[in-house]
């Protein structure tokens, strides 16, 4: 009975609250349950076991005993740390939007082994990047895609004739693109250049390796962003919340050394 | 009107007011309203006046944003305490914590939060504004001298990590320096359960053992 109780699991910390005196509730998300919530006891304590091991967007394993409400992390041993992310003020801004997009999309004790294998892949890419804006829409366009949520980007989905090779347009709305004379009717569509269109179309081909191999100029990459921002909203029926702060780091570009640590003296 | 604790009037009332605390639940608020309840009249009348004097009387310090009687704070009109650094922190117990470790002798400031993307809070809902107008100020105002150095006391968690990160951004063209806490063994703490960037950083900032 009492060995039941347990289980293990890899986990990655998506994001934590205070709970009670001393504990954190945890959001974690798991390679074979999905997302979960836990209870870690005693983490704001300084002399904590787990503290350590718990931090956002750490990758752990961890030893986890089911209780009747939030379960509770008994053990926790970090796997990566992914220091890279949280070291680094826009990689962090990245790493939290794409996280509370995996929160929101993800429903508790739904094991979707491929979000989570896409999560890690992102966190490592994110990791090594100066700009993160490429591994962003590569996680969007692939998480919209094992969640369902695949926006059309080959047909009209008005007239539902194959689009041709010209400037077409997307609308969050019809949730993919139109072709020229469809938009006219549709009041949030938006014009799309061709180049536009076909990196939304290799990003949702899913080619890791291709994917990263792009080059994307600044106007694309905004386009890239602003279409995600029409598009989301109607797959996670809110604002998303973080990408307020995206926006804040990147209009604050760094522009002395970073800070430095040391005593006082 | 009968409570869901199958109680009615002020009872039911004080147990309701007290489950609203943060950490009370109903059994400990029943708790609490039947101590009370037994307890001697001044006791009760000294915790109300307690609590309305809390309410009325706690302000924030125009200075550094702490709570306060009376306004600016103790601590800024202190005459004996070093202007030149300013160490901000999270919360006001946080910068209790500090003074409690008696090892710092500067002003301080309280950002009341701490920047929370998911949760919606950004550097607009905290006191970040006060602080630059602070440090702009500084030099020329009537608290007199200029801040040489800022220590990021926010927690070493990923949003405390962003608050600093964010806010060296924002100081660094100001000129002023600005350091971190340093990070590594807690007094008390077993090697075998830290975790690796704990102990790079122990390792990193390592000092030589003097007799």
């Amino acid at each position: 009975m009492t060995t039941s109780r347990l289980y293990r699991t890899e986990a990655i910390v998506l994001r934590h609250v205070r709970f009670g005196e001393a504990d954190r509730l945890l959001t974690l998300f798991t390679p074979h349950y999905g997302k979960l919530r836990v209870v870690a006891k005693g983490v704001l304590r300084p002399t904590s076991r787990l503290a350590g091991h718990l931090e956002v967007f750490a990758r752990s394993a961890l030893l986890l005993a089911r209780t009747r409400t939030f379960d509770i992390v008994t053990q926790a041993q970090t796997l990566e740390s992914n220091a890279a992310i949280r070291e680094d003020l826009q990689r962090t801004s990245s790493a939290l939007y794409a996280a509370e997009l995996l929160d929101r999309l993800s429903e508790e004790r739904h094991e979707n082994y491929p979000a989570y294998a896409l999560f890690l892949s992102f966190l490592e890419w994110l990791s090594t990047v100066q700009e993160p804006e490429l591994p962003v829409r590569y996680f969007e366009m692939q998480l919209l895609e094992l969640s369902g949520y695949r926006p059309e980007l080959y047909i009209c989905l008005n007239c539902k004739r194959p689009l041709s090779e010209e400037a077409n347009a997307f609308s969050g709305a019809a949730g993919g693109a139109l072709c020229p004379q469809c938009a006219l009717g549709d009041p949030e569509a938006r014009t799309v250049s061709v180049a536009t269109q076909k990196v939304l179309r290799l990003l949702q081909k899913g080619d890791l390796a291709q994917a990263r191999r792009l080059r994307l100029t600044e106007p694309l990459t905004r386009e890239l962003e602003q279409l995600m921002r029409l598009y989301l909203p109607h797959v996670t029926e809110r604002d998303l919340r973080s990408t307020a702060f995206v926006d804040v780091v990147r209009a604050t570009p760094p522009t002395g050394p970073a800070y430095r640590t040391g005593r006082l003296d | 009107m009968t409570s869901q604790f199958g109680l009615s009037g002020p009872m039911a009332r004080l147990i309701e007011e007290l489950s609203r605390l943060p950490g009370i639940g109903p059994k400990s608020a029943q708790r609490l309203a039947y101590h009370l309840l037994r307890s001697p009249q001044e006791q009760s009348e000294a915790l109300a006046q307690a609590l309305l004097d809390m309410k009325a009387k706690s302000i924030l310090c125009s200075v550094c944003q702490n709570i306060t009687e009376r306004d600016p704070c103790a601590l800024c009109q202190d005459t004996t305490r070093d202007r030149s650094i300013l160490c901000v922190v999270e919360e006001p117990l946080d910068l209790v914590a500090l003074e409690r470790a008696r090892s710092y002798r500067g002003l301080y400031h309280v950002l009341h939060g701490v920047i929370s993307p998911m949760d919606g809070v950004g550097p607009d809902q905290l006191k970040v504004r006060e602080l630059l107008a602070r440090l702009q100020d500084l030099p020329t105002g009537q608290a007199g001298g200029g801040v040489q150095e800022i220590i990021m006391a926010t927690n070493p968690t990923l949003e405390g990590e962003a608050t600093a990160m964010y806010l060296q951004r924002l100081i660094a063209p100001l000129g002023i320096r600005v350091t971190r806490l340093a990070r590594g063994l807690p007094a008390g703490a077993d090697l075998e359960y830290a975790d690796e960037v704990t102990l790079a950083r122990a390792l990193e900032n390592r000092q030589e053992v003097s007799s």
